[in-house]
């Protein structure tokens, strides 16, 4: 008999595969959570994937926060569309109303209004049991010990010292009633395997993390689009940088970075030789309130 | 196309080793991942500035290599690791998991979790220390668990000046324990190196000009990723059964799963057990189109030539090659919990695709894994405690020996009324 291995991306597929099917054998009402990212768009493959000849048997939720460029609402429509697949959207209407802003709240306290608090909601008013999420472990290091399966308590928040071991690939699906799990079936992914499974199986992405001259204002280190002024300072004067985005945001939230890749091979290979993470293009995980904090609290 | 590009883009057809470190606090395990890491390029400048505050990162090499795994705030504060984290690099030739796991006696718990899917396993050893009672320990879960090779990493060779009589020595010793505690299997190497100093860890260095073997990274870019996966007999647990019921797909009817060892090709004959059906592979069904022939561990559909009742728990086999179904079981068993183990008391156990009640009949003996001596019928198995325990369940399941095959030889126990995952059983 021949020996037969997998390369990395189709070991990474098939457990990504074997953890969704888990997920909708085991659960009751899951859904999977869907930002539009390029992160987003690889899960919603690996599900359309998982499930042929099949249609998905969970709806997407998009946590919208009214600040997502106009790019990502485009594809996000015109996406759904294509593969038939059902999007709920949930927004914290009532902050949004009185006028939520990064600029005007901080960026901690937004976050919590417009994400944390919106996607806490969302899962209540849905009833759902499981919310699959695109997270991976390398994105920030106290992701790192997250479990693929990550048990909430009925608040929703994450005690990073109580977790369930997770041994093999057996998960534990047991929940009391009003718990909730998250699940991360992309977990042990990098960013190189992202790009590389991208370009491997041709999936569309949303136009802005191709390379474009777009008018930006220069903070600090950091690229800021401009395309909003409500994203301005005073004495800030946007001018056209040729850039890209590496991973994507709330539009007052995230960088860009220069670069004039506009392929996705060029992007490959840009990321190949990056020397910085992309979580620093987005300025939630800096700052005082960390990222554990704000995974304690039920953050995604 | 450059050669950069070449290289990036070949980079795709490479394989995925999964491994695991045990050490424990001074034997600069830390220090070893953060060294891999940096080497290999597979932390980013930014991780490494939020590690290390910017001003001193270009000071004192050892302590700041080992903050940059250090997770969790907690863990920050009182300087210790409190739980499994896992990490990710790669090289031109292979892309790498580490399940970086604590090695203090109260963790043994997290040590089988990060060694349930490695594929090798690192023991460090501290060369002024030799071998420990620790690193018998780091040993005998390593086999137990099932890891078919095992690299000791004989660390701190700086501070010996790089003695190759005390390589020797430790070697020597390590090897005798290992061969008199009758451990079976397990390709052992041994490699001198210092972290600290970056000595035959990724790149060779200019002390150690009297070993002649791999550097670290050499054995973890060569060691062969298919021995975790038993090749030989066709297992499929049936995860979900796809019964789509749209117009064009009418009838079909389609098993999902994992295959979670050997092979299968259409036409081949299948028994579905407990049941004991049979029938013949009808298709295997994949996104990409339909396949002739698939293997573990992919994730594909099933279909059969007849119409049979199987659903979720149910497992596909080989006619020709069948598993053993049974009800009453011998396992060796890791406790979780705070709350021991005692003998009487029924737990759920999930065991492939199947959850199902179990009971623990009796608590045969317990291993001590610091002397690895065996204690006759104990009252009660603690957390962090290895033994053997009879348990009879609701029902028969399809399973092999955990020695024979790690996907159908493990199950987790699971506590009914807390939930919690409060054991790791491997079946004998």
């Amino acid at each position: 008999m021949t020996t037969s291995t997998l390369t990395h991306l189709q070991t990474l597929e098939a457990e990504a595969i074997h953890i969704m099917r888990e997920v909708v054998a085991e659960f009751r009402n899951p859904v999977m959570l869907y930002s539009v990212g390029k992160d987003s768009s690889v899960m919603l493959h690996l599900a359309r994937k998982a499930f042929h000849p099949g249609p998905l048997p969970f709806s997407l939720l998009h946590v919208d926060t009214g600040f997502k460029f106009r790019e990502m609402y485009e594809f996000r429509d015109w996406i759904t569309k294509e593969v038939g697949a059902k999007l709920i959207v949930y927004r914290n209407e009532e902050a949004i109303k009185q006028g939520a802003h990064p600029l005007k709240l901080g960026v901690a306290r937004c976050c919590g209004a417009l994400k944390t608090k919106a996607l806490l909601d969302a899962l209540e008013a849905g009833g759902f049991d499981a919310a699959m999420g695109g997270a991976r472990r390398d994105e920030e290091r106290s992701r790192a010990k997250e479990r693929i399966f990550s048990f909430r308590d009925e608040f929703g928040q994450w005690d990073p010292k109580s977790q369930r071991p997770e041994l093999w690939d057996l998960y534990n699906c047991r929940m009391h009633e009003g718990e909730s799990i998250r699940v991360f079936p992309i977990s042990n992914w990098t960013e190189m395997d992202i790009w590389q499974y991208i370009r491997q199986e041709n999936i569309p992405i949303v136009p802005l993390y191709y390379a474009k001259e777009r008018m930006m204002v220069k903070r600090g280190a950091m690229l800021i689009p401009a395309d909003d002024a409500g994203n301005l300072k005073p004495g800030e004067v946007p001018e056209p940088v040729m850039c890209r985005y590496r991973t994507l945001g709330c539009s007052p939230c995230t960088g860009a970075v220069y670069s004039s890749a506009n392929s996705i091979e060029e992007i490959v290979a840009e990321s190949a030789i990056a020397t910085r993470s992309e979580r620093e293009t987005r300025i939630i995980d800096h700052g005082s309130n960390s990222m554990e904090d704000k995974k304690k609290e039920g953050y995604f | 196309m450059n050669t950069l590009d070449k290289e990036l883009f070949s980079a795709v057809e490479t394989a995925l080793l999964r491994f695991t470190t045990a050490g424990s606090v001074d034997d600069g395990k830390s220090t070893l991942i953060g060294r891999l890491l940096v080497d290999t390029k597979g932390v980013f400048e930014d991780q490494l500035d939020a590690a290390m505050g910017v001003e001193d990162k270009k000071g004192a090499k050892g302590a700041h290599l080992a903050l940059l795994t250090d997770g969790l705030q907690a863990e920050r504060e009182q300087g210790i690791t409190i739980d499994v984290a896992y990490r990710y690099f790669a090289t031109p030739k292979r892309k790498f998991i580490i399940a970086d796991t604590p090695g203090h006696e109260q963790y043994t718990r997290n040590m089988v979790t990060g060694a349930s899917t490695a594929h090798l396993a690192i023991i460090l050893i501290d060369a002024r220390k030799g071998v420990l009672t620790q690193s018998r320990r780091h040993a005998y879960i390593s086999r137990l668990l099932g890891i078919p090779h095992i690299v000791v990493a004989i660390n701190k060779m700086d501070l010996v000046d790089y003695s190759e009589t005390v390589f020797k020595q430790i070697r020597q010793d390590f090897t005798d324990f290992y061969t008199n505690l009758g451990l079976i299997g397990g390709e052992l190497t041994f490699i001198p190196m210092s972290a600290l100093e970056g000595d035959m860890v990724v790149t060779r260095g200019t002390q150690l000009p009297w070993y002649q073997g791999q550097t670290l990274l050499e054995k973890l870019e060569t060691a062969p990723v298919t021995g975790k996966i038993n090749a030989r007999d066709f297992r499929f647990p049936v995860q979900y059964v796809s019964r789509p019921q749209t117009e064009e797909l009418h009838d079909f009817r389609g098993y999902m799963g994992r295959i979670e060892s050997g092979s299968v090709k259409v036409g081949d004959h299948v028994t579905v057990l407990p049941s004991g059906l049979t029938s013949h592979i009808k298709e295997i069904v994949t996104f990409d189109g339909s396949l002739q022939r698939a293997f573990a561990p992919m994730s594909v559909t099933l279909t059969l030539t007849d119409e049979r009742d199987i659903s979720r728990g149910d497992m596909i086999t080989h006619s020709n090659n069948l598993p053993r179904v049974e009800k009453e079981l011998s396992a060796m068993l890791c406790w979780m919990h705070e709350t021991p183990l005692t003998p009487g008391k029924k737990y759920l156990i999930k065991h492939a695709s199947t959850t199902i009640k179990a009971m623990v009949t009796s608590l045969d003996e317990r291993v001590d894994i610091n002397s690895l001596e065996h204690i006759a019928a104990p009252i009660e198995l603690k957390m962090n405690e290895i033994g053997r325990v009879s348990l009879k369940l609701l029902k028969p399941i399809a399973c092999d020996a955990y020695a024979n095959n790690r996907a159908t030889g493990g199950f987790i126990v699971i506590d009914d009324f807390t939930n919690m995952t409060v054991g790791a059983g491997m079946i004998q």
